[in-house]
């Protein structure tokens, strides 16, 4: 089972791909420690011998202490324990306190530092499918790319799409195909932007897959979650999905060249975010007419230095 | 559908416990879950339902306790639990507020022989 997304189906598999490079299948274990348990029927032998490299997720010293304990005893109680099953107590407690997203978690702060070593600015932009973030990308990338060197990692469950159309203004891109997956993890964009190969000191945009509740639980690293929502869609968003707000630094509002024929009150929405996370920051703007853009750029060029 | 990856989580980080202390199973297993952690916690138990199959887990007793999402008023200092993000505080109707409590993901307890 995959434990990006769950799903049995063997053909679904994460790729990572630049454009123009061929579709293989070589991609699909290379994420080693999410995929480890996909093979725990098989390999179970194997498995085991893996999983002292994990070591470091909890508390060692502690547990071990009380390790020794339970496991001197453990030859006594387990033939005990078979006849009274029923009334006996749970066995040894050992305290854990493991936060359940602690290896993802972990693997955002070695990205964060590697992104901070090579002084990249790394943006992780989230939204709802149809919102408008590829646009806005592909319009940010062409105004300044003589002034900033720009990179993306798309995220989509499917097809190269986004990726060609990143390639087409001239920034060097790579695709993940999450398969069934409805979000990023810091595993995949550590892949991915040793793949990319980023250049140092530029800026990298991640394009997570469009979902607004999912991706808002995986730290993939950024300096800055952007949430984008669009004019199309309704003013109160950011109730309905208060996750991704309250877990956002930057609104954007997307589309404003179509407020005259919506009936969207970008007010009231600023407003809700707001209620959510009073820290947001907010841009209304046009990917399409360009208008706004200057605003958002200014924001861009700032944070970079 | 996150819930499953969580759910996966789960069984990996206790099949790596039970291999670090030498057993075959554990016995119970105690998380908590905030109500603001983005998780709900039925999907949860279904998700984990299947991802503990031949597992150290499969015949684990799984505790959840719910963690009520627990503000802070900036204006007047009130604290007060709630289940949503958006809240006004219950003295001062301030929207600003900090959370102190709630979003916990976190594996308590392993019980094992």
């Amino acid at each position: 089972m995959c434990d990006t997304c769950g799903c049995n189906d063997p053909d679904s598999k994460i790729t990572i791909r630049k454009p123009g490079e061929e579709h293989t299948h070589e991609h699909s274990h290379k994420h080693g420690h999410d995929h480890k348990y996909t093979h725990e029927h098989d390999h179970q032998h194997e498995h085991d011998q893996h999983s002292h490299q994990h070591e470091h997720t909890y508390s060692h010293e502690h547990d071990h202490d009380e390790h020794s304990h339970s496991h001197e005893h453990s030859h006594e109680h387990s033939s005990h324990e078979r006849e009274h099953d029923h009334g006996h107590s749970h066995g040894k407690e050992i305290k854990v306190e493991h936060d359940i997203l602690d290896k993802n978690n972990l693997l955002a702060e070695r990205n964060r530092g590697y992104f901070e070593a090579k002084n990249i600015h790394a943006i992780n932009l989230v939204s709802s499918p149809g919102s408008g973030k590829t646009t806005l990308l592909e319009k940010t990338i062409s105004d300044l790319k003589k002034d900033i060197a720009f990179c993306v990692i798309e995220g989509d469950q499917q097809t190269m799409n986004d990726a060609d159309r990143i390639n087409a203004t001239g920034a060097p891109v790579i695709q993940i195909n999450t398969a069934s997956g409805c979000h990023l993890d810091a595993a995949m964009v550590s892949e991915a932007a040793k793949k990319l190969n980023i250049a140092d000191h530029s800026m990298l945009f991640i394009e997570n897959v469009g979902n607004l509740v999912c991706p808002a639980m995986f730290d993939l690293g950024e300096s800055h979650r952007v949430v984008i929502i669009s004019v199309t869609e309704g003013d109160d968003k950011p109730l309905k999905y208060p996750y991704m707000f309250h877990s956002s630094d930057i609104c954007i509002i997307n589309k404003t060249d179509l407020l005259p024929y919506v009936d969207f009150d970008v007010e009231k929405a600023k407003m809700y975010a707001l209620q959510v996370n009073h820290h947001l920051q907010f841009f209304e703007l046009s990917a399409k007419t360009g208008q706004g853009m200057d605003a958002w750029y200014a924001w861009l060029k700032k944070v970079l230095v | 559908m996150h819930e499953l990856s969580i759910a996966t989580n789960i069984v990996e980080f206790a099949e790596e416990f039970a291999h670090d202390h030498q057993a075959t199973k554990i016995n119970r297993i105690e998380l908590e879950v905030g109500q603001l952690s983005g998780i709900v916690i039925d999907s949860l138990k279904f998700a984990l339902e299947f991802a503990v199959e031949n597992t150290v887990l499969e015949k684990a007793e799984i505790i959840i306790t719910e963690i009520p999402g627990r503000f802070k008023c900036y204006n007047c200092q009130t604290e007060f639990d709630k289940s949503v993000w958006y809240t006004p505080c219950p003295s001062c109707q301030s929207m600003d507020s900090e959370l102190l409590g709630g979003k916990e993901m976190q594996i308590k307890s392993i019980f094992i022989d």
